[in-house]
């Protein structure tokens, strides 16, 4: 009887010596029991597939064409420019509401924070841990000055060591980051008598 | 007369049944253990052709998730960034480090860097990143904490059960939107948990949705 005992009581050990236990951390891919269906021949975004001669299954867009939703009109709002030219525009070509406000600085302090610091002050982490020199101050008169069609173009196209943000952020959210920016500006230029008189009173002198 | 089966043989029934109780046991208890998601998937954690941390992007350097990962909010996949978008920083942060090699060789090609997926459901379940995100799930229910992680291993089941456990109880889980990126939040307390999840449920229009189709079409 107790070799019965003891033949269960090695089997146990040697499954669990073998396959260890829940969550061990594990460099195979899983093995999948029963794999009915659960992987596909249809194109899956982002992963390899034999299709296409390029084994791309999120194909890069064809030249001279655009992509559904994608915005192409020229004009002022999509390209930053007045139509028709190379112009850029002077101000903001969409309408300010308080809700492109919270989108702005929701946008600014993922796409922008990370170098420019979320006061725009250009001491972002990367400047404070030492990785970067050089990031353009945004309160700087230089960049006040800039017209919002000049701002729009920096960040869709990059200037300098500044890359291209246009392929990451939408047309809309980045009038509405220019827009946030011109607010933490104004925090900094603006007088007390540019306060709308209800909400003087808080603000500290 | 002798002996046709020896005397031992008197206790073979009892021996039958305790090996069959205790075999019985040890598959049900085997299988049981062995043969879900929480063992098979949980910890799969495969080499990625480039050691991105996310540990010290998300956590020491407090990059959003949305900075790289930027159409989660509106595609129903999270996107692996392209390689020109590490080159905004890596063109001057560690420009010459050659664990960036195929990173920067990648961005000037155009080729892509072959990631191995670790997070996989099957491709008969239709689940929808931007829905999930635009009305407070955050990215930690499902993918644990990433922000924690140097190399990145799948952290949850992702089995049917876990999906259900919150489509049965969403409030449960449900958070503030601007906290959905911040890995480490947490709710001040069980029952403000459940209060704000309620409330969120209503402002948002969150069903318990548990219908076949929800998620699979």
């Amino acid at each position: 009887m107790r070799y019965i005992f003891l033949i269960f009581a090695l089997c146990v050990v040697v499954v669990v010596a073998v396959a260890g236990k829940r969550g061990d951390l594990s460099r195979r891919p899983p093995i999948e029991l029963f794999p009915d269906m659960d992987r596909q021949p249809k194109l899956r975004p982002q992963a390899p597939n034999d299709f296409f001669p390029d084994g791309r299954s999120s194909r890069l867009i064809i030249p001279g064409t655009v992509a559904r939703g994608e915005h192409f009109e020229d004009t002022p709002a999509n390209t930053g420019r007045l139509p028709g030219g190379t112009n850029l525009v002077e101000s903001i070509p969409l309408e300010i509401t308080e809700a492109m406000l919270n989108r702005g600085q929701q946008r600014f302090n993922i796409n922008c924070s990370p170098c420019h610091g979320s006061m725009g002050d250009g001491n972002g982490i990367t400047k404070r841990i030492g990785a970067m020199g050089v990031v353009a101050d945004l309160h700087d008169p230089r960049v006040v000055k800039l017209t919002d069609g000049e701002l729009f173009n920096t960040i869709t196209y990059g200037k300098n060591l500044m890359g291209a943000y246009g392929p990451n952020v939408p047309v809309e959210d980045r009038w509405a980051i220019i827009a946030y920016l011109r607010t933490l500006q104004l925090s900094r230029l603006g007088n007390i008598d540019e306060v709308p008189a209800p909400f003087r009173t808080q603000f500290k002198k | 007369m002798s002996d046709i089966f020896p005397k031992w043989t008197n206790r073979l029934p009892l021996m039958i049944i305790t090996g069959a109780l205790l075999g019985g046991t040890g598959v049900t208890a085997g299988v049981w253990y062995y043969c879900t998601n929480k063992y098979a998937n949980v910890g799969y954690m495969p080499v990625q052709p480039v050691a991105f941390s996310h540990a010290i992007h998300a956590d020491q350097l407090g990059m959003d998730c949305r900075y790289c990962h930027n159409a989660v909010e509106k595609s129903w996949y999270s996107n692996i960034p392209t390689s020109s978008l590490c080159m905004n920083c890596h063109n001057q942060v560690l420009k010459d480090d050659p664990k960036l090699a195929l990173v920067r060789e990648t961005a000037q090609s155009g080729q892509p860097i072959h990631w191995v997926q670790i997070h996989k459901v099957p491709d008969y379940v239709f689940f929808n990143h931007s829905v999930h995100v635009n009305r407070g799930l955050s990215c930690v229910e499902c993918h644990g904490q990433i922000n924690k992680m140097d190399e990145v291993s799948q952290a949850k089941s992702l089995n049917m059960t876990f999906c259900l456990e919150c489509h049965r109880d969403p409030a449960a889980h449900l958070r503030p939107l601007d906290k959905i990126t911040d890995l480490d939040w947490q709710p001040k307390s069980a029952e403000s948990q459940r209060a704000d999840g309620a409330k969120f449920m209503h402002d948002w229009k969150v069903e318990s949705l548990q219908n076949c189709s929800t998620c699979h079409r």
